[in-house]
């Protein structure tokens, strides 16, 4: 029972803040909460994909002496890239959050629609 | 922040270690832990540091952004420049194997050359993208 | 042993930090609390091997991520999220619906660890044993990175460029709000 508690807790916490991050996105109306969340969503992919690719007693994927079983590389290239893609994308929506507080003077999404319809 | 004695003095000291690393995780990054991306990042945080403790200005006459535009241009450049360079030597695109007279010296000499590109992109996408959110503020 | 310690511990952690991050409604507390998050990810990837992942989570996440919301925070001078007027119920449902779907999908993946799992033995095992001869790199995963998988790699990097290219245009000049302003009055 432990056991298989063990081989799928790193997959719960993963769909745990999975969720949070999508709640955080769907139920927020503040620009930057919403984005907050987004990279919450965002790093729990990277734990999953780094979980999937790690084997029990392995090592980093960096061929030594002395070493036999290593961690899957695989998993480890694509969150590699896939961080610092992160990161520009999330600033080009921050970019955005601040155009639009420029143009509406707020970054509450129901005051942006109130503003909106009045026009 | 002009006034912060604890924080220049530090920082001065951090920033010239912070590059060198930086540098040892860009060239250091096929027998270790490391690469063009963590390199740029690391690279482009020593600048972010300056800029936020001697202010912007002062950064931005050490790089000025039409530097870096061209900066961000060449790196992506030399990295597809890489491929074409295969190309037309016979093999592949991207296929490092032809760049030298044996397969395995031809590898390593495009990985580094292509690491170098990814490390000048990222370093200075990350400084352009900064530069723009801090130069925002200004009035 | 203490790998199992510090992974379940600094899962918790995470999962802490994220349940603050959902509940706090200070914006700066948000960030900081983000960065903390990020930090804590980025030692939960060296545990899991991923030492080049580290590397890049705990410079992009825990520095730059956090500086350009702090930047965004300066800019938009917002201090506190406003309480939503909306009822949270529908999207509670959604997500518990959402996460019981995937919970059930995880209830026979391949355990945590394993080596005999699916995403084990495809092309990661040619990888390992062929990666240093046929690139001469040993960190396999700058190999996999820059030649097995250059193509993609170069993809990734026209991303950045491009999302560089258009902060700019969107952000990289002054500021005319001033100016609009003084013609409406």
């Amino acid at each position: 029972m432990i056991e298989y508690i063990l081989g799928h807790y790193n997959y719960w916490i993963v769909i745990f803040l999975m969720m949070t991050g999508f709640y955080i996105v769907i139920s927020r109306g503040n620009m930057i909460k919403k984005i907050a969340g987004l990279n919450i969503f965002q790093v729990s992919v990277f734990l999953l994909y780094i979980s999937i690719g790690n084997v029990r007693d392995g090592t980093a994927p960096i061929i030594t002496e002395g070493f036999t079983v290593y961690s899957n590389p695989l998993p480890h290239v694509l969150i590699l890239t896939a961080i610092v893609v992160g990161v520009a994308t999330t600033s080009l929506a921050l970019a955005l959050v601040v155009r639009i507080r420029e143009a509406y003077g707020t970054i509450e999404e129901d005051e942006i629609h109130n503003k909106d319809q009045s026009l | 922040m002009k006034h912060n004695l604890i924080l220049r003095v530090v920082s001065k000291i951090l920033i010239p270690l912070i590059i060198l690393f930086g540098l040892y995780v860009q060239f250091h990054g096929d027998f270790g832990p490391g690469g063009g991306f963590q390199a740029g990042v690391i690279f482009s945080s020593a600048f972010i540091l300056y800029s936020l403790v001697f202010g912007l200005d002062t950064a931005e006459k050490i790089i000025p952004p039409p530097v870096l535009k061209v900066l961000a241009s060449l790196g992506v450049l030399l990295y597809a420049g890489t491929g074409v360079a295969s190309l037309l030597l016979g093999g592949n695109y991207l296929d490092y194997s032809v760049l030298a007279k044996t397969p395995l010296a031809g590898q390593h000499i495009g990985i580094i050359v292509i690491e170098l590109g990814v490390g000048i992109t990222v370093a200075a996408v990350m400084l352009i993208i900064f530069f723009a959110f801090a130069g925002r503020g200004r009035t | 042993m203490i790998d199992t310690i510090l992974d379940v511990t600094l899962l918790a952690f995470i999962a802490v930090t994220a349940i603050a991050i959902l509940r706090l409604r200070n914006l700066f507390a948000i960030i900081m609390l983000f960065g903390i998050f990020s930090l804590l990810s980025a030692g939960l990837f060296v545990v899991l091997d991923a030492a080049d992942v580290a590397f890049t989570e705990a410079a992009v996440g825990a520095g730059i991520s956090t500086v350009l919301l702090l930047a965004t925070l300066a800019l938009t001078k917002e201090h506190e999220e406003k309480i939503p007027s909306h009822r949270p119920w529908l999207p509670l449902l959604v997500v518990l619906v959402t996460g019981a779907a995937l919970i059930y999908g995880t209830l026979d993946i391949a355990p945590f660890g394993s080596a005999s799992a699916p995403a084990q033995t495809h092309v990661a095992p040619l990888y390992l044993e062929q990666g240093m001869a046929q690139t001469g790199v040993p960190n396999v995963v700058t190999g996999v990175l820059a030649s097995y998988r250059g193509f993609d790699t170069l993809g990734e990097v026209t991303v950045i460029f491009t999302a560089g290219i258009a902060v700019l245009l969107l952000i990289g000049g002054r500021r005319r709000e001033n100016q609009t302003r003084k013609e409406k009055e």
